[in-house]
């Protein structure tokens, strides 16, 4: 019944993820990505990943489809905008995709020599995250195949501090977004005028 | 401390799991009984919420009829319960309009998004010891509660959207903002009890207010006892009921963003506020007012009586939300819509900084409180709220009003136009 649960819920996903690529309506893409993201939080769920499922639910459809949809309600011209794209752009994105899709079947794909996807030869994410902080183990260092000495002698944060300066950088934009959308007011009238006004 | 007491709920018994292993043990095969357990739990689930729906919307009409000098529904069956059915009738045999300027295909499954984001959320909610229906492996109930209910708001933003209307969309965009504004304080207050009990499994905090009121969490301390009326309020926001109904407001928006909707998906927009509205109130029954303890006897009656303990624990739990569910009427029928700024100004300057000063202060009661304080805070807190109460009810019963069972003959001095006299 799991791989029955995990078909429906892939399903689910890659359909959405192909339907927000081809539909040219923004919102009605923001709901298919509804879609996608609640078939992943569904695969998290089924992972016994309780906590990331929920946490996906609650930040990307509570949060941020909800702020796009409210953005795109705010910001459209027309009733129902479109989304128009070049054939460029469409060239782009198969190349891309197919890139992406081939790197993902070279590293997954069991029968290929370049496929890892064995069992047990995956470090997992609890090692993923213990890196991220900068938490060793003693015993391995699979992620960066260093000597155990090497490790050692790196400072304690590893990649926090990069992945926290990243989302300073999101700030940057998002500062800078706002600052590129705000009205453009006008010049206020003269102190004068502002005080004959005033009863 | 939290650990011990959630690692054995692992081994406890669900309702999913042990309806699965009922059904194994008859020779039902493993992934047949997993699915029929899982469709099982789902469909008394949806029985308990359209039901209590039809219940809560004839209680409505009968408190707005009290609180407007009115009588509500009389006709149709005893004490009129039955005009909910009779217009569940009405609403099936209506035409299922679809705008020509809406959107098609979001304008028809935006309703179903609602109601989803509603009763998806009931699925970890436990009624009484035990008795939730998706058995969670981390201790999490809280969270995804919260979580799923963030979705509701998807469906009716939808519907603002696609319904081609600029009242539906002012609707859609009115509830928004709000439900962006309101869901942080909620997040805030919700994780007060979460602090005092130490884990977010929604059964562990329940089953930790055993005993008498003075357990219940609401009583723990004074930042607990305010968390609980910032959770309310924002709760109130959260299945947009006055004085938060922005994003109906009939008055100024026809019906907002469900304006266009008419028959069946109308109706599953209503499912879902009812829904939303039990399920806030028996979220704050779970984590504030002592869960399925009836607040008087000592000891967990699931404990002592078993199953039949576990049935009276979910009446109890019931009973209470449906109180709190009453008060949600009692305060719509009281107060009136406040402006969208002054819906903001609530949240942003009032409660959201309230919140964050609760979690702060609860946090620093929990290290640095003396014995004595913590010990004698909960007998203060209790002792006074059922002085309120009583004193409250005293007044009630001893107010001498008239009631509206008679005309003032002053006011009907003309014949009523009429020829029945209704």
């Amino acid at each position: 019944m799991i791989v029955a649960l995990f078909v429906v819920l892939a399903t689910i996903t890659l359909g959405g993820a192909i339907a927000v690529a081809l539909d040219r309506n923004v919102v009605r893409a923001a709901v298919w990505l509804l879609f996608t993201l609640l078939g992943v939080a569904g695969i998290y769920l089924l992972l016994g990943a309780d906590f990331v499922g929920a946490t996906q639910i609650l930040v990307y459809v509570g949060g941020t489809l909800v702020l796009l949809v409210f953005g795109v309600m705010l910001t459209a011209q027309a009733p129902f905008m479109q989304l128009q794209s070049h054939w460029t752009d469409r060239l782009a994105a198969i190349v891309v995709a197919g890139l992406i899709g081939s790197i993902a079947v070279l590293v997954l794909w069991p029968g290929l020599p370049s496929g890892t996807a064995r069992e047990g030869s995956l470090p997992g994410t609890a090692k993923l995250g213990e890196a991220l902080l900068g938490v060793e183990d003693e015993s391995q260092f699979p992620l960066t195949n260093l000597p155990i000495g090497a490790a050692r002698n790196r400072p304690r944060t590893a990649y926090l501090l990069p992945f926290e300066v990243i989302s300073v950088h999101l700030l940057v934009v998002l500062i800078a977004a706002a600052y590129l959308a705000r009205p453009r007011l006008a010049p206020p009238p003269a102190p004068s005028q502002q005080a004959e006004e005033k009863p | 401390m939290a650990q011990a007491e959630a690692s054995p709920r692992l081994s406890r018994e669900h309702a999913v799991t042990g309806l699965t292993e009922n059904l194994t043990s008859l020779g039902v095969p493993a992934d047949w009984a997993g699915l029929l357990a899982a469709l099982t739990a789902a469909v008394l689930l949806v029985t308990f919420v359209a039901v209590s729906a039809l219940f809560f919307i004839w209680l409505e009409r009968k408190v707005a009829g009290r609180i407007q000098d009115r009588l509500g529904p009389t006709r149709v069956g005893p004490f009129g319960m039955l005009q909910t059915l009779a217009d569940g009738i009405k609403l099936l045999s209506k035409e299922d309009l679809v705008p020509a300027a809406a959107d098609p295909i979001l304008f028809r499954i935006a309703p179903y998004i609602a109601f989803c984001g509603s009763f998806v959320a009931y699925v970890a909610l436990p009624f009484a010891r035990d008795w939730v229906a998706m058995p969670l492996s981390v201790t999490l109930g809280v969270m995804l509660v919260l979580a799923i209910l963030s979705t509701e708001v998807f469906g009716v933003l939808l519907a603002g959207y696609s319904s081609g209307s600029k009242r539906s969309l002012y609707g859609g965009m009115r509830e928004a903002a709000q439900m962006i504004a309101y869901e942080i304080p909620l997040g805030l207050s919700v994780l007060v009890p979460v602090l005092i009990a130490g884990t977010m499994d929604l059964n562990a905090i329940a089953g930790r207010q055993k005993g008498t009121i003075v357990s219940w969490q609401v009583f723990h301390d004074p930042f607990a006892f305010v968390a609980f009326g910032v959770f309310f309020i924002c709760g109130l926001a959260a299945c947009k009921r006055a004085p938060f109904d922005l994003a109906e407001a009939e008055s100024e928006l026809v019906g907002g963003f469900h304006t266009e909707y008419s028959g069946l998906r109308w109706s599953f927009f209503f499912m879902a506020e009812y829904a939303t509205m039990f399920l806030i109130a028996a979220l704050a029954v779970l984590l504030f007012l002592g869960g399925w303890h009836t607040g008087v006897l000592w000891f967990d009656l699931s404990e002592s009586l078993g199953f039949f303990g576990n049935v009276l624990n979910a009446g109890v739990l019931i009973l209470k939300a449906w109180l709190l569910v009453f008060v949600m009427m009692w305060i719509r029928w009281s107060l009136p819509r406040l402006r969208i700024d002054q819906v903001m100004t609530t949240c942003l300057h009032y409660l959201l900084p309230i919140a964050c000063v609760l979690l702060l202060g609860a946090a620093v009661w929990r290290i640095g409180a003396p014995r004595w304080l913590a010990d004698g805070t909960p007998f203060v807190l209790a002792g006074l709220t059922v002085a309120g109460v009583v004193w409250f009810l005293y007044c009630v019963v001893a107010t001498r009003g008239t009631l509206p069972t008679a005309f003032d003959p002053a006011s009907f001095t003309q014949k009523p136009t009429t020829g029945d006299g209704a």
